[in-house]
Parts: structure tokens; sequence; C-alpha cells
């Protein structure tokens, strides 16, 4: 388990990370979502021990990094698969950690092969290696101490289709076996297919979390989006109603049910091309919350 | 790439064992030769002490006409000049690769008492450190040895010589590793370094001819001229002597040394 407690991190005037607190449970992936530069690899760095925060704390298992006996057998870490010695084989990445964890070479070949690094592929070295094949190492880095946390951030940068659906298999499983598993990405897809738990991020501040459902009512915004053969006359008719519009693309943005939009439509014999809810889901929630943190400004 | 479907063995609940002391050691030894770019450094050492004993070698065996005696000290402080060069970028390279290549984040996560690893790498500086110098006194020995067989006059004394020149080369290595802990920048810590052996005897030396109380004051932070009388044997020196030595040592080692590792223990690693 993993615990954040009031977690901030200032840069000079800068306020990287905003008395942020949340919990990973074991048992469930977590994934902490948020935009570039929202905070998210200094939180991860913090709990790790690698950056020290300025105020508020972390623990693992109840207990800060730094006093943990043997760090690497308890929890996994992957902050930034490139950070690796250029000069080193595959191999000797891991030989390294394995002698540092006290444990047997043959650990190094089962992870070498769990993360499919062929033996001629693992003699190479790291800075001929591609960015897939060094997330890869990474990861292979990462579960090699078998800890019951493991902390990634992006895990899925640079893996191709196949080896993110099996990185998604593999962190499911872990987790299914009661492994506590935290995950970063600024991409709402790849999250939201394995995470369990959510943590939305923006600006260093938590926006939102807790499960899909839970992420989902917060959403209170009702929007329809709809095209019509007559676009003009449907948004006369609903302004008339008082329900406010406005153009979107080829058709019509509506802050009302589609039912009363479809209703509209009947009452002045308009034909609708198309009709759909205008919430989107996760995706719009993610948008909206990060909106005035985003750097493409308002999208909404 | 082909996909396994073999998964790891289920998370375990166990509390694990710390990491011993030995065992970072261990870690920091093999780091310090398993790059094609720290091998060939260490290689380069040898290659040169040995090849610097061979020309020293055979100009006494020229000029001398086995006239001139050699002692033990005599290829040693050959040696010595080769070793003084290299051996402190030998440990600048093991503080300063962690940051350049950025594997300090894997080291220090993997053991956070960060005072820990680096006092390893102190360790690792200083085994590498008793080899060249093991190394070089060794070949000492056989160009002694050589030496005397084509009719050199061979002394086996100046042991006095030897033990200074041993504490020199781990003061000197220390000194390299001091200021790349303070500055975690290879080409920074080298030219440092460069320039406290090369350059500041020079001025020192310059202050010390131009101007008449300059000596009293340079004698502190002359590091050179502090640690000759270690080579007459250290139980021989005066208070005053001492008192030069160690005052010089911690400016050029103790200082450095101290303020880099509160830096490296303090820094953001990333
Ligand atoms: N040493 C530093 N000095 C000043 N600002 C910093 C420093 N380190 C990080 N920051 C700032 O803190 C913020 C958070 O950065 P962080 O790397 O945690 O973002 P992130 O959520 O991981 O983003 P991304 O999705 O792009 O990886 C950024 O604005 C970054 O510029
Ligand atoms: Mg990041």
């Amino acid at each position: 388990m993993i615990k954040v407690e009031g977690l901030t991190r200032v840069y000079g005037a800068y306020t990287a990370v905003d008395d942020v607190t949340f919990t990973c449970e074991p048992g469930r992936v977590t994934g902490f979502l948020g935009p570039n530069g929202a905070g998210k690899s200094t939180t991860m760095r913090i709990m790790v021990g690698l950056t020290p925060p300025t105020k508020g704390r972390t623990t693992i298992k109840g207990v800060d990094y730094h006093d943990l006996p043997n760090p690497g057998r308890t929890v996994g870490v992957l902050l930034d698969a490139s950070a690796q010695h250029g000069g080193r084989t595959g191999r000797e990445v891991l030989t390294l950690s394995a002698m540092t964890m006290g444990l047997p070479s043959s650990r190094v070949d089962e992870m070498l092969q769990l993360v499919s690094l062929s033996p001629s592929e693992a003699k190479r070295r790291v800075k001929n290696y591609s960015l897939g094949m060094k997330q890869r190492l990474g990861i292979a880095n990462a579960l090699l101490g078998d800890p019951e946390i493991l902390i990634l951030d992006e895990p899925a940068n640079g893996l191709d289709p196949a080896g993110i659906r099996w990185m998604r298999g593999l962190l499911k499983s872990y987790a299914d076996r009661g492994g506590t598993v935290l995950l970063s990405s600024h991409l709402l897809h790849e999250v939201e297919m394995i995470a369990d738990e959510m943590i939305l991020i923006g600006r260093g501040k938590i926006l939102a979390q807790g499960d899909r459902a839970a992420l989902l009512s917060h959403n209170t915004k009702v929007e329809t989006l709809a095209t019509s053969l007559d676009n003009d006359g449907l948004s006369a008719a609903l302004s008339a109603k008082g329900i406010p519009v406005v153009p979107a693309g080829e058709g019509l943005r509506i802050t009302a049910e589609p039912v009363e939009v479809g209703r509209t439509a009947v009452e002045h014999h308009i034909v609708l091309t198309d009709l759909r809810s205008g919430d989107g889901g996760l995706e719009e929630l993610f948008l909206q919350l990060t909106a005035d943190t985003q750097r493409e400004g308002v999208v909404a | 790439m082909s996909t396994a479907t073999q998964t790891p063995a289920a998370p375990r609940s166990t509390a694990p064992s710390g990491i011993p002391f030995s065992r970072l050691l261990q870690v920091e030894f093999r780091k310090s030769w398993d790059t094609k770019a720290s091998f060939w450094l260490l290689f380069a050492l040898g290659a040169v002490v040995v090849a610097a004993e061979f020309i020293a070698a055979i100009v006494l065996a020229v000029n001398g006409d086995g006239d001139t005696t050699v002692d033990l000290g005599t290829f040693a402080g050959v040696a010595g000049f080769v070793c003084e060069l290299m051996l402190p970028v030998v440990a600048i390279l093991l503080v300063t690769s962690e940051w350049t290549q950025r594997t300090a984040m894997v080291t220090f996560a993997l053991e956070p008492r960060r005072d820990r690893v680096i006092t390893a790498k102190l360790g690792v500086a200083l085994i590498w450190t008793l080899v060249t110098v093991v190394f070089a006194l060794v070949m000492g020995v056989l160009f002694n040895l050589f030496y005397g067989a084509v009719g050199g006059s061979v002394t086996w004394t100046g042991g006095a010589g030897v033990v200074g020149f041993v504490i020199v080369q781990c003061a000197l290595m220390l000194i390299g590793f001091a200021w790349a802990a303070l500055v975690l920048n290879t080409p920074a810590a080298i030219v440092i370094y460069y320039a406290f052996w090369f350059a500041v005897p020079t001025i020192l030396g310059i202050g010390n001819a131009l101007i008449g109380w300059f000596d009293s004051f340079s004698r502190w932070i002359f590091f050179q001229q502090a640690t000759g009388p270690l080579y007459d044997g250290f139980w021989n020196m005066s208070a005053g002597e001492w008192g030069h030595l160690i005052v010089a040592v911690l400016i050029w080692l103790g200082a450095p040394l101290l303020l880099g590792l509160r830096r490296i223990s303090r820094a953001e690693v990333k």
C-alpha cells in the first residue's frame, strides 16, 4: 500500500506538486493521470526518495521509503527508461540490480524472457536499444526483485500495440494476485483500460479521484450534440425555449437532455440527422477538469 | 517481438533483509570496469605504467653506464607520475558517471541511504589505487632486478619514499573523488583536479618568488610542498610539517569531500 499525505513540492516560486493526498490499495491498479507538466513524475520521484518533498510525506506499507531495508524487493520502480548507462548491455544493467538486491543471476534470465528481450538483444549495449526495448528493460528492472508494489511512470511509452496489451495483462494479473500498482500516463485511454482507480492531477493539484463510476458522477454537465437539415431553425426553436445553443462543427451543442432536443425537433418538423449525448464520458471529464491546466487553452 | 505468456511469481509479503555493505562494494566494483570506457581507462593506466617504467629503465641503462644507483623509489617515482595523472580520473568517473548517465536514479532507488553508496564508491577508488600502486611497486622491483642484471648499481633502500608514495597517491585519488562529488560533472572535476595539480603550484611558486611574505601563507595550501616530507617518512616529520600537511589536506580534500557528500545526500536525482 502506498500512502501520500499532503505532499507539496515547490521549485522556486513554482509549486509543482500542491498538497496531494491519495492512497494506492493492494489488489488494485491505480492510474495517475494528468496533462504534461502536471506533477506526476515529481510525485513519483518523491515517493521513492529521489526528490525531497517540501511538505508532507509518503509511506510504503506504513514506512518511509528510506527505511525499507532492501527497497528493490518491496517496490519495483520505473521512472525513466532512458536513465541507463548507454555503455552497459541490457543484461549487465539487470545483473547490477540483481546483485544489489541479492538475487541469483537466473532471475535476470527470467526477467529478460518475461519482457521478450532475446539473448542477442540482451547482449547489445543500451545506447543501441530502441525506445521500446529500453522500456522493456526498465520494466524488467522494476519486476526483478519480485516486489509487491509497482511504481511505473508512463510504462507504455514506446511500446508497440502488442507490448501495450501484454503489459496491461501483466499489471492486471499483478494486482489480482494482491500487488499494488501505480502507473502514470497522460493518455486517458491507456489508463482507462487497466486502472481500477484513477487519480486526476492538473498543475500539481488533485482534480478528482475514484473509480470510473465515481468519476463520471462528477460530470453534472448535461449536453447534447445534434445535427439537422435545418440547424438555424432548430437553434431558433431551442433558444425560444430558453435553452442555450452554440454551433459546433456541422451541428449544434445544446445544454439539455437529448430527449428535449428531439421533442423540439418534432414540434417544429425539423429532420434530425444526428442526435447524441455530449457528456463524452471520461474523456470529456478529463478535458473539462484540466481545461484551465491544458496548454491548448479552452477545449469545452 | 513475441510476447511471453509467463508471469512473475506471486508478490511476496515477507520482509526482506537489508543490503550488506560488502554487496554494495561488490556492485560498485563491478560498475568500475563494466563499460568500455571505464575498462579501457583502467587498462590504459596499467599499460602506461609499464611503458613508462620501460622507458625509464632504458634511459637509465643507456645514460647511466651503470653509474647511477637506483633504489626502490626510482621506478616507483616514474609510475607515480602516471598515477597522479590517471588515478584521480578513475575516481572522478566513479562518481560523475552516475550523474551524466543518470544511473543514479536506479542506484539510489535501490539503496536510498546514499552515503552508503558513496562510501562503497570511495572503497572501490581506494581498491583501484592500491592495486595500481602495488602494480607500480612490483614493476619497480622487477625493473630494479632487470637494471641490476644488466650491470647497474641497485640498492634496496627507499622504503620511506615508497610509504610516502602510497599515501600521496591515495590522497590525490581522494581529492579527485571529493571534487567530483562536489561538482558532479566529469569535465569540470577533471579540470579542477589538473588545475590543482599543475596550475596552483605554478601560481604559488610565482607568488613565493615575487612577494616576500607569501611563502609563510602559501605553505599552508601548497599541497606538493606540504606532502614533500612524507617521502622521507612520516615518522620523521616535525610538528610544523604536520600542521601544514593537515591544513592542506583539509582545504583540498576535507572541505570538498564534506560539501560534496552533503550535496549528494540532498540532491534531487532525475
Ligand atoms: N528542478 C525543477 N525546477 C523547476 N521546475 C521543475 C523542476 N522539476 C520539475 N519542475 C516542474 O514541475 C512540473 C511538474 O513536472 P513533472 O515532470 O512532474 O510533470 P509530469 O506530470 O510528469 O508531466 P509529463 O506528463 O510531461 O511527464 C513541471 O512544470 C516542471 O517544469
Ligand atoms: Mg512525467
